[in-house]
């Protein structure tokens, strides 16, 4: 068994744990999308309600979401020791610096993995603690609904009457898809997945999915601001 | 041309360093260490101490003249080691600033000099293939294809110099590791022992101190002799493979 220690403490097995949580995480990030645009139906909330309801109960999600909170925080602890030990590593600086090399992107995986860890607690703080653990929301019954569902969509859209919880999603979520952009095509390098073949096109995917999802996910808040205001 | 040289001083590895200001009168013609042998021979007739720095070949090929230029590693040219480069590159009036490689793995000896034996170090953990000796074993009695031998060659063209080190943000010798095992790899002779040279070579590559890849890319940029980020990959494709499917 002190293989698996050794693999898993040496920099190679480090960098497999940051790019295989960090791949877990984006098709997370791709089915939370999906299920929350839901919140775009002009139906008042039942879809969305109902979808939520479904993904708070069932017992297969819970366990998957277990997966899930282990996956952030093992990828989130990771990635900061690693972005310590290279800090140690590299020692003193240099008096010039050209920047002539590497992105800033992938200078700083850890300062955008910061902020995006800053808006989880933040997003969690705001829907999945009050959701979870208080009764600050109304039970309702839709018809044909033989259960009563909490009212999560109402949070949602009061959360986003406020302008600025827009903008800390939309910060967070430039954050998302700068961290993306070098790290969905990085994620392949580390697993030693690359070819002249195959990778040009990674890289295009990449920077496609990057911008694409937090596009996506940022017309949530956008939308719903903006047809509050036009409410009125 | 004159020029003005910020040159980084440091007596050794314990003392604190600092930037020293010389004005020297070059010609455009010079090789870059023959620049520095004009500052040292000014520096002497002055009677005080020369300017440390590594040489040996000064045609690039033994990688032993590291330094920094202007923040990066062997000046401005794209696979150019420092003794390449000429003075050419600058114009009158210039202000380089010179300093040591810097990573906690390379400590400064002295001046520009700085320890590699880091390197040496993961060398000798794996980077040979094992041969009983006795009479030369004639070259062309093992067929390589040629594919192979001009992909050997590519990684083999790594002189050591550490300069991926110096441009990588985390200090990190992947580049140079990946390279020396990929050379060997390529070859039938390396194949052998390549599973139990992998996980040495980089184990030991791990003990002494160097970062992890972020896949930045600033080693390959800067790399005298462009050995590809390819290497790398190829590298962590090798180490899991071993780990994963080989004793
Ligand atoms: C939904 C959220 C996130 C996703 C989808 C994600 C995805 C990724 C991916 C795919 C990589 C590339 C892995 C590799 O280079 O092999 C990566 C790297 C990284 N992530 Fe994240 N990440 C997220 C959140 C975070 C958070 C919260 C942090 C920490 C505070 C973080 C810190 C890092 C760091 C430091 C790296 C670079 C590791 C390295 O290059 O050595 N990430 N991320
Ligand atoms: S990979 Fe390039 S930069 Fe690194 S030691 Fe070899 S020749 Fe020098
Ligand atoms: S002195 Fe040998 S490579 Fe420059």
């Amino acid at each position: 068994m002190r293989w698996i220690t050794e693999f898993l403490t040496s920099s190679i097995g480090k960098k497999l744990v940051m790019s295989l949580t960090g791949l877990f995480l984006i098709s997370f990030l791709i089915v939370h999308l999906l299920g929350n645009l839901q919140l775009l139906i002009s139906d008042n909330g039942k879809s969305f309600n109902i979808y939520a309801h479904f993904m708070s109960t069932n017992p297969l999600i819970k366990v998957i979401s277990i997966g899930l909170y282990a996956g952030i925080l093992l990828h989130a602890i990771q990635g900061i020791l690693i972005a310590l030990q290279n800090k140690k590593a590299k020692g003193s600086k240099y008096a010039v610096n050209t920047n002539a090399n590497g992105s800033w992107i992938s200078k700083n995986m850890a300062l955008l993995g910061t902020f995006i860890l800053f808006f989880l607690c933040v997003h969690m703080g705001d829907f999945w603690y009050k959701v979870k653990f208080t009764d600050t929301l109304e039970m309702i019954t839709y018809p044909g609904v033989d259960y009563q569902v909490k009212d999560v969509f109402k949070r949602v859209a009061v959360a986003f009457e406020n302008i600025w919880i827009v903008i800390i999603y939309l910060v967070g979520l430039v954050a998302l898809g700068l961290h993306l952009i070098h790290g969905f095509q990085s994620a392949f390098t580390s697993l030693g997945l690359q070819h002249k073949k195959y990778t040009p096109i990674i890289n295009i995917i990449g920077i496609l999915f990057s911008v694409g999802i937090s596009l996506a996910y940022a017309v949530i808040p956008l939308i719903m601001y903006f047809s509050k205001l036009s409410n009125y | 041309m004159q020029l003005t040289l910020k040159v980084w001083r440091q007596k050794n590895n314990k003392a604190e360093g600092k930037f020293e200001f010389h004005k020297i009168q070059a010609e455009e013609h010079m090789s870059f260490l023959e620049m520095l042998d004009v500052l040292n021979e000014k520096i002497v007739s002055e009677k005080k101490e020369p300017v440390a720095f590594e040489h040996d070949c000064r045609e690039g090929i033994c990688g032993s003249c590291s330094m920094v230029i202007n923040g990066r590693p062997h000046g401005p040219q794209a696979g150019t080691t420092t003794c390449q480069l000429h003075m050419r590159a600058y114009k009158s009036g210039d202000t380089i600033t010179i300093e040591p490689f810097r990573a906690t793995s390379f400590p400064v000896i002295k001046d520009l000099v700085v320890d590699r034996s880091s390197f040496d170090n993961i060398i000798q953990a794996g980077g040979y293939i094992s041969v009983n000796t006795g009479q030369a074993v004639d070259g062309n009695a093992i067929p390589v294809n040629r594919d192979d031998a001009s992909d050997a060659f590519d990684s083999a063209a790594c002189i050591g110099c550490g300069a991926c080190v110096a441009a990588c943000p985390n200090g990190s010798a992947m580049l140079f590791t990946s390279a020396k095992i990929n050379h060997l790899e390529k070859l039938p002779q390396g194949k052998i022992e390549h599973n139990t040279r992998v996980k040495n070579m980089i184990k030991q590559m791990d003990k002494e101190g160097f970062g992890k890849c972020s896949n930045v890319g600033a080693c390959g940029v800067e790399c005298p002799k462009e050995i590809p980020m390819d290497n790398i990959a190829a590298m962590n494709r090798s180490y899991l493979t071993s780990v994963f499917t080989k004793e």
